[in-house]
C-alpha cells in the first residue's frame, strides 16, 4: 500500500535546486508532495511525484543521488481535527513519526498528508482498523 | 642581569673559526655515526664513501641524504647511535599510517638543544629576571620542553602552562606579570583577542617579547601580534628530529633566523637533483648534526624551502640566516601548528570504509587555521534522513582526529561528486595563499 518517495541529496550549492527541479520538469513529471530536510550543509529533498522511477532515472542522468524510500500516504476529510486524530492513532500505539508533510494538491474535501515511520505495514494497519483512508500510487496519479 | 647573547663567545665568532669548528665537529660526527648506525653505514657504503673522505665541510656533499622515509623505515631505535641506557628522554612528530618518527636524548643533546632554546630567549630580550610562560604543548611535541628547558637554563621563572585553557593563561599573564609568551603565533594572536575581549588594553600586560614557531605566519600576523599584545614577535624554527624548536631562531633585527651553527651545518639544495646551490639560492634546506650523541642525523632533509644568507647582522651574531619556510618540497601541510600529510587522511579514509577521493580544504579565519575534509559518502549510507549522515560525519571526524591530533570539520558529498583526476590529483585546496601563506 505504501507509496513511494524520492529522497534525493541537495549539497549546499548554487544551482543545484534548478538542476533538480528542471530534470523533473523535462521528464514531464508532476510533483504532487514536497519537503525539504536541511543541515547547514546539505539538504534532502523529499519528493512525491506522478512516475516515481522515471523521475529517478531523470534525476540520476542530471548526476543527482536518489535513493527511494516507502512512506504511508493518507487521506483524511479537510475539517479541524484531523490530523490530531491521525497522530494520536499512532501515539497510542507507540508509533513514532519520523516526519510528515502535506501534499501539494488541494481538494474541497480532503487533505493529504505523507507519514514517515519505521514500520509501514503496522502504521497502515492500525491506521485502517481506525477508519483512516490510506493512499496508494493510483491515488497520487488521479489527484 | 639582562645580557645581548647568551654565549657570546659562540654566537659572534667570526666565520672563520664557525667553520673551523664545523670543520672539526664534522669529522667527529661522521665516524661516530658511521661506527654506531648500521642504517647510515649502508648508505654510506652504498654511496662508496668512507668517514675518512670526509675532512671538513667541503666534503659534506659527498655523504648520503636522509629522508623523512628513512626515519619511518628505521622506526624506532634504527638511527639511534649509542645504547639506550645513555638515553633520558624520547620526543616523536604525529606520522603516517600509524608510524611515528621518534627522537632520541642524551642529556648531553637535552643541553645543547636548552642551550639552543636559551639562545632564542636572550635573542628576545629574556633574561633572568624575566617571568617565561611556556604555552605550547608539552608532551611528545617538542616546542614546551624545548623552551621550558631554554628558560630554566636562563634562570628565568618559568611558567609551564602548557597549551589551552586560555582564561587561566590570561589569569596567570596577568596576576604573575608574565614578560615573555612562547606559543604558537596563532594561539598568541587568539590570546591577543581574548585580552581585548575582556577589556584588556595592550598596555595592561607586563609581555615584552614573543617566541613564536610550530607554523607558518606572515608579516601581517607579526603586526597584528605585536599590536594586540603590545610587544615584539620573534620567530624560532625546528625539526623534532634534530632536536625541536631552536635550531635557528630570530634577532632583534627580525628578518631571519640565525642557525644555531655550531651545532648544525645548514645546506641548501635543489629538491629534484639534490645539487648544493650557492649560498642566496632558494631550495630545501638540508641539516647536518654535529654533536649530538643519542640521534645524530647527517644530510637530512627537511623538505622546508628557504634561502640563507651571510649578510652581516647589526644584532652582531655571526650565523647564517634562514628566511621562514617559504613553501614544501613535498606535500605536507601545517595545520593549526600540526604537520599533516595527505597519505594520512587516505588511510583513514581507507580504513573505515570510505574510497580515497577527497579534497582538502584550508583557510584561516581570525588568525586560526580551518580544516574541511570533503568526502564521498557510500551510497548504503544515504536515506531520507540527514541524522544518518551526520552521524556518519561525527565518526569519521572522530577517527582523524586519532590519526591527526587535531578535528577536521567532515562533509560527506555524493557518491562520484569529487572530480576524478586526470594526472595528478588536486587534493589541497589551501587558500591560507591569499595571506601569503605558503605551507
Amino acid at each position: 500500500m505504501a507509496i513511494k518517495q524520492l529522497s534525493i541529496f541537495v549539497e549546499n550549492k548554487e544551482g543545484k535546486l534548478v538542476t533538480i527541479t528542471d530534470s523533473i520538469a523535462n521528464a514531464n513529471i508532476d510533483i504532487r508532495a514536497m519537503s525539504v530536510a536541511d543541515t547547514q550543509d546539505f539538504g534532502i529533498f523529499r519528493l512525491i511525484v506522478t512516475d516515481p522511477e522515471r523521475a529517478k532515472d531523470a534525476l540520476e542522468s542530471a548526476g543527482c543521488f536518489v535513493s527511494i524510500t516507502k512512506v504511508v500516504g493518507v487521506s483524511i476529510p479537510d475539517v479541524p481535527g484531523s490530523l490530531a486524530k491521525v497522530v494520536n492513532i499512532l501515539a497510542r500505539h507507540n508509533i513514532n513519526i519520523e516526519y510528515m508533510y502535506a501534499f501539494i494538491t488541494v481538494s474541497k474535501k480532503n487533505a493529504s498528508v505523507v507519514l514517515r515511520v519505521a514500520d509501514n505495514e503496522a502504521a497502515e494497519k492500525i491506521l485502517v482498523e481506525n477508519g483512516v483512508k490510506l493512499m496508494d500510487e493510483k491515488d497520487v496519479l488521479s489527484m | 642581569m639582562s645580557k645581548k647573547y647568551f654565549q657570546p663567545e659562540i654566537e659572534t665568532m667570526s666565520e672563520e673559526w664557525i667553520r673551523k669548528i664545523q670543520d672539526e665537529k664534522l669529522v667527529k660526527q661522521v665516524k661516530y655515526v658511521y661506527d654506531n648506525v648500521e642504517y647510515y653505514r649502508n648508505l654510506m657504503d652504498e654511496k662508496g664513501v668512507k668517514p675518512e673522505d670526509i675532512h671538513g665541510v667541503e666534503d659534506l656533499h659527498k655523504l648520503p641524504f636522509l629522508k623523512k622515509d628513512d626515519l619511518r623505515e628505521a622506526y624506532p631505535y634504527g638511527l639511534l647511535a649509542t645504547d639506550l641506557k645513555n638515553c633520558v628522554r624520547i620526543h616523536s612528530t604525529s606520522g603516517t599510517t600509524g608510524k611515528r618518527v621518534v627522537a632520541f636524548y642524551t642529556q648531553h643533546d637535552i643541553d645543547l638543544w636548552e642551550d639552543c632554546c636559551a639562545r632564542a630567549l636572550v635573542a628576545a630580550g629574556a633574561s633572568n629576571e624575566d617571568v617565561c610562560q611556556v604555552c605550547y604543548g608539552y608532551g611528545l611535541f617538542t616546542g614546551g620542553s624545548g623552551l621550558h628547558g631554554g628558560s630554566h637554563k636562563l634562570g628565568s621563572l618559568t611558567l609551564p602552562m602548557s597549551s589551552g585553557n586560555t582564561d587561566r593563561q590570561i589569569q596567570f599573564m596577568m596576576d604573575l606579570n608574565s614578560t615573555i609568551l612562547c606559543c604558537t603565533p596563532s594561539y598568541a594572536a587568539y590570546i591577543g583577542e581574548t585580552l581585548k575581549e575582556k577589556g584588556y588594553k595592550p598596555e595592561d600586560n607586563k609581555l615584552k617579547a614573543g617566541i613564536f614557531g610550530a607554523e607558518p605566519w606572515t608579516e601581517e600576523m607579526r603586526r597584528d601580534i605585536e599590536k594586540s599584545l603590545g610587544i615584539k614577535a620573534y620567530d624560532i624554527y625546528g625539526l623534532t628530529e634534530l632536536s625541536g624548536p631552536g635550531v635557528a631562531f630570530e634577532c632583534e633585527e627580525q628578518s631571519g633566523m640565525h642557525i644555531n651553527e655550531d651545532h648544525f651545518i645548514a645546506e641548501v639544495i635543489d629538491p629534484n637533483t639534490g645539487e648544493v646551490l650557492p649560498l642566496g639560492s632558494k631550495g630545501e634546506l638540508v641539516f647536518t648534526s654535529l654533536d649530538k650523541e643519542a640521534f645524530p642525523l647527517l644530510r637530512y632533509r627537511t623538505r622546508d624551502i628557504c634561502v640563507l644568507s651571510r649578510k652581516k647582522c647589526s644584532c652582531g651574531r655571526t650565523f647564517v640566516k634562514m628566511t621562514k619556510p617559504l613553501g614544501r618540497s613535498d606535500d605536507m601541510m601545517i595545520i593549526r601548528g600540526v604537520n599533516v600529510f595527505p597519505s594520512q587522511i587516505e588511510a583513514v579514509l581507507l580504513n573505515n570504509g570510505y574510497a580515497p577521493n577527497y579534497q582538502i580544504i584550508l583557510d584561516r579565519v581570525n588568525n586560526t587555521d580551518t580544516f574541511d575534509i570533503n568526502v564521498e559518502m557510500n551510497p548504503d549510507d544515504f536515506s531520507d534522513t540527514p541524522k544518518v549522515i551526520t552521524a556518519k560525519e561525527k565518526q569519521l571526524q572522530a577517527a582523524m582526529k586519532t590519526m591527526l591530533g587535531i578535528n577536521p570539520k567532515i562533509h560527506l558529498l555524493s557518491p562520484k561528486s569529487i572530480t576524478r583526476s586526470e594526472g595528478k590529483a588536486v587534493r589541497v585546496i589551501d587558500n591560507r595563499k591569499r595571506l601569503g601563506i605558503t605551507i
